[in-house]
């Protein structure tokens, strides 16, 4: 027992930490693609599953962790745009590796519209499926995928981790579906 | 990079000369604490550049986040109907900590404003068009947050403290 051990002194995520993660390269899967299916939590006792919104364009927002400040305002941001993005017929869905109970708390917190999944078990499963998982700090990625209504990917972008994307390109790629 | 796509026209709130080497535009929310801790910086950097410096404020309120956003954001419309757009402005970021259905109508008598035609044009939405433009053009151009400054048409991502601002005006000078 006379062996000390340094511990790591844990992440203090209040300070916007995880923003500060240094940007590594991103491989997300690119336009053209077939969206890899998933099936995650969407509450604490319910499932969703890509398949299920077959027929509509799908917005996917992988963003790193609920609470951190960036994240607040990227969700927040969408929660306002929401009724744009629905003209669209569009569905959004926010995916993190947090757990639902925190899902919930998070989406309570800030009076969410839209379904937030839980990339939680395995841990980032779905997330690595797109190229947008990083491995290092066990976060997914700032990334964006629109994808179409037979289930292909559209369009997608990679955000520097500390850089809210904002829901320009989002609404282009939206857009450019419809035409 | 973010660029403005909504051009500033006569139709924008503007403080400064049209022929001003920088225009400055805040996509801003009353009731957004970062925009309150802009407001002064943005004075202060106003007074700086002096007739170097156009400034342009559009809203962008964040409504379920902030439950006095939209409100204030149509107040501020209201009294623009009354050339007194900049008045109000002011007020309601010096009011910021206390926002409230109560307080609009109280500004508005501050300005010798009708409190019962401002709360008819808040129960009729007369100025929603107008705040919601402002919301779509902003998400159009970029914005990510409130505050969101462009300079010269340019998304300004870095630090809003004064020092920031106006190196990045000075920089934006060489925008045009």
């Amino acid at each position: 027992m006379g062996d000390s051990h340094p511990i790591k002194p844990p992440t203090d995520f209040s300070t916007g930490a995880i923003e500060k993660l240094p940007s590594g390269p991103c491989r997300l899967l690119a336009a053209g693609a077939l969206a890899p299916g998933f099936t995650l939590n969407v509450t604490p006792d319910q499932t969703l599953s890509l398949h299920d919104l077959r027929g509509r364009p799908v917005i996917l927002a992988f963003y790193p962790s609920d609470w951190s400040p960036v994240c607040g305002d990227q969700m927040g941001l969408y929660n306002e745009i929401f009724p744009e993005f629905r003209k669209f017929g569009a569905e959004l869905l926010g995916i993190s590796v947090d757990g639902p109970w925190c899902h919930r708390a998070f989406a309570e917190a800030r009076h969410l519209h839209f379904p937030l999944l839980s990339d939680f078990e395995p841990k980032g499963a779905a997330a690595r499926q797109y190229g947008a998982y990083r491995a290092a700090e066990g976060v997914c990625e700032r990334a964006l995928f629109i994808i179409d209504k037979s289930g292909i990917i559209a369009w997608s972008y990679c955000s520097p981790i500390a850089v809210n994307p904002g829901a320009d390109g989002i609404l282009q790629a939206l857009e450019d579906l419809a035409k | 990079m973010a660029v403005l796509k909504v051009p500033v026209t006569s139709e924008d709130h503007a403080q400064g000369p049209h022929s001003a080497e920088v225009t400055l535009v805040e996509y801003g929310d009353y009731e957004c604490p970062h925009c309150g801790r802009a407001y002064p910086i943005v004075q202060r950097v106003q007074k700086h550049f002096e007739n170097g410096l156009r400034f342009v404020f559009r809203n962008f309120p964040l409504g379920e986040m902030h439950p006095h956003a939209e409100a204030a954001a149509e107040t501020a419309e209201f009294a623009a109907a009354h050339g007194r757009f900049w008045e109000m402005h002011d007020l309601l970021f010096e009011n910021q900590q206390r926002l409230s259905d109560q307080l609009l109508l109280g500004l508005a008598q501050e300005l010798e404003l009708s409190a019962t035609t401002l709360r008819q044009a808040l129960e009729d939405g007369e100025f929603k068009t107008r705040v919601r433009g402002d919301f779509s053009g902003g998400v159009r151009s970029g914005v990510n947050g409130t505050p969101t400054f462009f300079i010269n048409g340019r998304r300004h991502d870095g630090p809003f403290d004064f020092e920031s601002l106006a190196a990045a005006i000075e920089a934006g000078r060489r925008w045009r």
